[in-house]
């Protein structure tokens, strides 16, 4: 009744899970109080680990893009949608203190709480099943411009957005790390 | 076990940097998910994103309960509940975490995280159910409507430098510190 994808890609996806799992945990984003602590604007350990992975993954797949290495998969920017969505997650997101994939991590670290999330988010994700027709047709045409990129919006070819997104990383963690010494 | 909290055990001061950090350093984990997303575009030709998982999961218990409904849905005639590479990954997240606590000797084994019981009470364990169901709801309807979660947008999305995604991870963490702030701060 249900499909299921070749033993190949569920062998991939579970590969990439266990180090994606491995490292969430290892980066302390797991933990309930380095979240929350993010969100109070005390501890910047997510903010850290998230833009690190950008920098990095950001001037590796562009590259790897350049050189017909792999396609890239950017969704749609709904100016609506991603802000009143943004926003509604933003505030799960402190309630929970877990985000779907973090979540799972801790879970695995041990915070049973994170079942609680868990079935908040199955329960979540069918109630958009049930409203997706209408959210579709109200809420997604709104502000709809497809699949906008940075280098689309500002002057410069998309290596040079690349690079300039990557210098404003840098100044952001550099900052981070002046102003929030101990 | 689900006793009611106990008002002058509420609104407790607490400082979020007084427990355990990162084990390893945070640039070093961030660099090799960065790596590692380089990994999932080149190898599966998939971004790394983790709420789909989620709606998966509720549709085939979906097709389960009342078939004929979910397959009436939209979301699900677009994303039909397939075990494929989405819903491995996240699965595979909660052993790679497992093995992570358990080599840095960091498994918890707890249902109440120790900042939230210095802030809401030893014994919180109803409040704190409610509250973390409350924010997957939350957390699971917005990341569909927004089109991604911390994963998909805030690093998937925001690493091919698109705008919505951009747009979605900020608005994350408005929508958070806020009611973070709203939690802990007042």
């Amino acid at each position: 009744m249900i499909q299921t994808s070749s033993p190949k890609v569920l062998i991939q996806g579970s590969i990439f899970g266990i180090v994606f799992g491995f490292l969430l945990q290892k980066g302390g984003v797991a933990k309930y109080h380095v979240l929350i602590g993010q969100l109070l604007l005390e501890d910047f350990t997510v903010l850290k680990v998230m833009m690190s992975a950008v920098l990095v993954g950001s001037i590796g797949i562009h590259f790897m893009h350049r050189a017909g290495l792999v396609e890239l998969h950017i969704k749609p920017t709904r100016y609506a949608s991603n802000m009143i969505g943004g926003l509604v997650f933003g505030v799960g997101f402190a309630l929970s203190a877990y985000c779907p994939g973090t979540g799972a991590a801790a879970l695995g670290q041990g915070n049973y709480d994170a079942l609680a999330m868990i079935f908040g988010m199955l329960a979540g994700s069918y109630l958009f099943a049930e409203a997706s027709s209408w959210i579709a047709r109200k809420i997604d045409p709104l502000g709809d411009r497809g699949k906008l990129t940075l280098d689309k919006w500002l002057p410069g070819s998309r290596t040079v957005v690349v690079f300039g997104t990557a210098i404003v990383i840098c100044g952001m963690l550099v900052a981070v790390e002046f102003l929030c010494v101990q | 076990m689900f006793e009611t909290v106990r008002p002058m055990m509420l609104f407790t001061e607490v400082d979020s940097l007084q427990y355990s950090g990162s084990a390893w350093s945070p640039y070093l984990v961030g660099g090799l998910i960065g790596v590692l997303s380089m990994l999932t575009f080149y190898v599966s030709d998939k971004p790394i994103g983790a709420s789909t998982a989620y709606a998966r999961v509720a549709g085939m218990i979906g097709l389960l309960v009342v078939p004929k409904h979910t397959r009436s849905l939209k979301y699900f005639k677009d994303n039909p509940p397939t075990l494929g590479w989405e819903l491995m990954l996240v699965i595979a997240v909660v052993v790679g975490g497992l093995i992570a606590a358990w080599t840095g000797d960091e498994l918890t084994g707890q249902y109440l995280p120790a900042m939230w019981q210095d802030r809401f009470g030893e014994e919180s364990y109803l409040l704190r159910t409610v509250v973390a169901f409350a924010g997957g709801i939350l957390m699971a309807f917005g990341s569909r409507v927004a089109g991604g979660c911390t994963s998909g947008h805030g690093i998937s999305g925001t690493l091919q430098l698109a705008v919505g995604s951009w747009v979605s991870a900020i608005c994350f963490f408005i929508g958070g510190v806020v009611t973070a702030m709203l939690m802990f701060a007042i």
